[in-house]
C-alpha cells in the first residue's frame, strides 16, 4: 500500500516538475534569446519586450516558480501525509 | 567628512560585526562545523546563501560588464538566478532528504564507490580555488581604491578576517556573518541606485526608473540606443553576441550554478526537506533584488559616463576621473590633440579606455552622490567578496578533511581529530586564496568561466541521475564525469591557453564559446552517463532503496500511513 502512495507522490512531482520547468525554459530561453527580436517589436513603455524578458522578466517569473513550488509541493506532502 | 574617514569608519564597524558574530558563534563539533548543527532556519540559510552566492563578481563586475555590452550581458542575470529554479525544484529537497555533509559525500556514497568520490573531491577543489583567488583579488582592489593602502596590504587584511571566522566558526559562523554581509550588501548596492533612479528618471524603484523617461520626455533606453549608434557601438537593448552563444552560455551559467558545491552544501544546513525548499526560494528572491537592480544601474551608469566624458575637455574632468586615473582602470590618449576626449565605438579613433570593473564602484561618484554613499558601496563590495570567500574555503577544508581524511584515508579520526583536520586545511585553504590574490595568475578572469563550465560538466549531471534514475550505476557516473571534466578542461585550454594548436573564434565548435561550452560538455556527460550503464551491471538493491528513500520527503511518517 505504502509503496503505491510513494510512487503516486512521485509521479506528481514529476509532473509538476514538468509543467514548472517548462515555464523556467520559455520565459527565459524562448522569449529572453530566441524570441527576442520578434517581441522586441513589441513596446512596454520605455522597455522592448524581449530585451525587459531577459533582463528583468524571466528573473521575475523564476522567484514565483519556485514559491509555487513550495506551495504545491507542501499540500503534496500533507496529502500523503509525508511531511517531515 | 572626507571620503576616506567615511569609508574607513563604515569598514571598521562591519569588520567589528562579522569578528563578533564568529565569536558568539563558534563551532564545537564537526557537525557544527560542517553543516551549522543542521539547524539554521530556512530565512537565515536564504540570506545566507544569496551572500555565500553573490560574490565580487555579482556586486562589482557585473553591473559593468552589462553595462558595456548591453543585452549580451542579459546571460548573467538570467543565467546565474535561472540556476536556483534547479536547484529548488532538482536538488536541494533530495540532497537534504540524503542528510550528509558533502558533494561528494552524496557522489561517493549513491555511486558506492571512492573512485567516484576522488573524482568529485578533486572537481570540488578545483572550482572552489579558481573561484576564491578571484574573490581575494575583489577585496585588494576595493582597499586600494578607498582606502588607499597597497593591494597586497588589503589581500592580506581580508585573509586575516576571512581566517578568522571561517577558522573559527566554520559553517555556523560562516552562516550568521553571511546572513550580516547579506545586509551590508544590499543596502550598499541598493542605496546609491536608488538615488541615481530618482536623479535621472524621477522613479525611485530602479527597477521600473530605467525604463523611464528623462527630464526631457525621453525613454532613457532609446536615448542609450541613440548614444550608442552616434559613437558608433552596437545597439545596446539588442547586443551582438550571435543567439546560440547566448543560449549556450546562459544553459552553462543556469546549470553550473547549480552544480556548484559551495551553494549545494548551504541547503544541507536546514532542519528538515520542506525547509530546504523554503530557503531556496528565500535565496533567490533576496539575490533577485540585486540582479533585476543590476541592469537599471547598467543603464544609469552608461548613460552617465557617455554624458560626462564624451568630448569634454580632458582637463575639466571631475575629481573621480582623476582618482581612478591613477589606478590605471582609465587611461585617455589624445589622438587628435584637440584636448577633448573622444569616446567611440571604433578601436583605431577612440580615446577612452575604461575597466569595466570600475563601473559600479564608480557610479555613485559619477553621480554626485554624498562620500557616505560611496563609502557604503566599498564596505558592500568587501561584504560580497568576504562572504563568497569564506564559503568556499569551508568546501575546500571539508573536501579535505571529511571526504578525503575520514573517508578515504583514515576513517577511524576522532570528531576531535578531523574537526583540527577541517580547521587546518582552511587556514592552509587560506594562504593559498591570498598567494593566488597577491600574484594573480592571468588565468584568474578566464577560469570563473571554467569553474562554472566544470560544475555543469561534471556535478550536475551526476546528481540530477543520481536522484532522478534508479539504473545509473557507477560505471555510468565516473565514465560520464570523467569525460565530461576532460572536455571542458581541453576546450577551454585550447581555446583560453592556445595548447593543442589553439584556435580563434572561427575554430570553435559549432561556433560555441568557451564559456558556453559547459553546456556540450554537460550533453556529453549525460550521453556517456546513460549509453554506458546500458552495458554495465545495475546498481545494487541497496543503492535502489535509497534513491527510493530520498525521493520523499520523510522516512518517519512511513509506517503511519495505512
Amino acid at each position: 500500500m505504502e509503496n503505491n502512495d510513494h510512487k503516486a507522490y512521485w509521479k506528481t512531482n514529476l509532473k509538476y516538475l514538468a509543467i514548472l520547468l517548462s515555464i523556467w525554459f520559455l520565459v527565459s530561453f524562448v522569449f529572453g534569446i530566441l524570441l527576442v527580436d520578434e517581441l522586441n517589436t513589441i513596446r512596454m513603455g520605455g522597455f522592448k519586450l524581449g530585451f525587459w524578458f531577459a533582463q528583468q522578466g524571466s528573473i521575475y517569473v523564476f522567484v514565483i516558480l519556485i514559491y509555487i513550488y513550495i506551495r504545491l509541493m507542501n499540500r503534496l506532502d500533507k496529502k500523503y501525509n509525508l511531511n517531515d | 567628512m572626507e571620503l576616506q574617514t567615511w569609508t574607513w569608519i563604515l569598514v571598521g564597524i562591519t569588520f567589528t560585526l562579522y569578528i563578533g558574530i564568529a565569536i558568539w558563534s563558534r563551532a564545537g563539533s564537526t557537525k557544527e562545523f560542517y553543516v551549522a548543527g543542521g539547524g539554521v532556519s530556512p530565512l537565515a540559510n536564504g540570506l545566507a546563501t544569496a551572500a555565500d552566492w553573490m560574490s565580487a563578481a555579482s556586486f562589482i563586475s557585473m553591473a559593468g560588464l552589462i553595462s558595456f555590452n548591453g543585452y549580451d550581458g542579459s546571460v548573467f542575470l538570467m543565467g546565474w538566478t535561472g540556476g536556483y529554479v534547479l536547484l529548488a525544484l532538482l536538488l536541494a529537497p533530495y540532497l537534504r532528504k540524503f542528510g550528509k555533509f558533502t558533494v561528494p559525500d552524496f557522489i561517493g556514497d549513491r555511486y558506492y564507490s571512492n573512485t567516484a568520490r576522488s573524482v568529485a573531491v578533486l572537481c570540488a577543489l578545483l572550482v572552489s580555488f579558481t573561484y576564491v583567488a578571484g574573490q581575494m583579488r575583489g577585496v585588494g582592489l576595493v582597499f586600494s581604491r578607498f582606502l588607499e593602502v597597497d593591494i597586497n596590504t588589503g589581500v592580506i587584511i581580508g585573509m586575516v578576517i576571512v581566517l578568522f571566522y571561517a577558522v573559527l566558526g566554520g559553517m555556523k559562523g560562516i552562516t550568521y556573518t553571511q546572513v550580516a554581509q547579506y545586509c551590508v550588501l544590499i543596502f550598499a548596492f541598493m542605496v546609491p541606485a536608488i538615488f541615481i533612479s530618482i536623479q535621472m528618471t524621477g522613479n525611485v524603484i530602479p527597477q521600473f526608473g530605467f525604463g523611464g523617461v528623462d527630464e526631457q520626455g525621453v525613454y532613457l533606453l532609446d536615448k542609450l540606443d541613440n548614444l550608442h549608434r552616434e559613437l558608433g557601438f552596437s545597439e545596446y537593448t539588442s547586443g551582438s553576441k550571435s543567439k546560440l552563444d547566448v543560449f549556450f552560455i546562459t544553459a552553462a551559467l543556469m546549470v553550473g550554478t547549480a552544480g556548484l558545491p559551495h551553494v549545494i552544501v548551504r541547503f544541507f544546513t536546514v532542519k528538515k526537506v520542506s525547509d530546504a525548499r523554503k530557503s531556496a526560494g528565500w535565496a533567490l528572491l533576496f539575490i533577485a533584488i540585486l540582479y533585476t537592480t543590476a541592469p537599471a544601474i547598467a543603464v544609469f551608469a552608461r548613460t552617465n559616463m557617455i554624458e560626462t566624458v564624451n568630448n569634454k575637455e580632458y582637463a575639466k574632468m571631475p575629481e573621480w576621473y582623476f582618482k581612478w586615473e591613477e589606478t590605471g582602470l582609465i587611461t585617455f590618449d589624445d589622438k587628435n590633440n584637440d584636448g577633448k576626449i573622444q569616446y567611440l565605438g571604433d578601436a583605431v579613433k577612440n580615446e577612452l579606455t575604461i575597466d569595466k570593473d570600475i563601473m559600479v564602484l564608480a557610479n555613485p561618484e559619477i553621480a554626485g552622490l554624498p562620500n557616505w554613499v560611496i563609502a557604503l558601496v566599498a564596505a558592500g563590495g568587501l561584504a560580497a567578496a568576504l562572504s563568497t570567500a569564506a564559503g568556499l574555503l569551508l568546501v575546500i577544508s571539508s573536501s579535505v578533511s571529511h571526504d578525503l581524511i575520514k573517508k578515504m584515508i583514515k576513517p577511524d579520526i576522532s570528531d576531535k581529530g578531523e574537526l583540527i583536520a577541517a580547521r587546518l586545511s582552511a587556514v592552509v585553504g587560506v594562504c593559498i586564496a591570498g598567494y593566488f590574490g597577491i600574484n594573480p595568475p592571468d588565468f584568474v578572469a578566464a577560469t570563473v568561466a571554467l569553474a562554472f563550465g566544470l560544475a555543469a560538466a561534471s556535478f550536475f549531471p551526476a546528481i540530477i541521475m543520481g536522484i532522478f534514475s534508479k539504473k545509473m550505476n557507477k560505471q555510468g557516473a565516473i565514465a560520464g564525469m570523467s569525460v565530461g571534466m576532460l572536455l571542458m578542461l581541453f576546450y577551454m585550454v585550447k581555446f583560453k591557453f592556445d595548447c593543442f594548436g589553439g584556435g580563434t573564434k572561427e575554430d570553435w565548435w559549432f561556433g560555441i564559446s568557451p564559456e558556453g561550452f559547459g553546456t556540450v560538455a554537460m550533453i556529453a556527460n549525460f550521453v556517456i552517463s546513460i549509453a554506458v550503464s546500458k552495458f554495465t551491471p545495475n546498481p545494487p538493491q541497496e543503492i535502489v532503496e535509497i534513491v527510493e528513500n530520498i525521493r520523499i520527503p520523510s522516512g518517519v511518517g512511513k509506517a503511519q500511513n495505512h
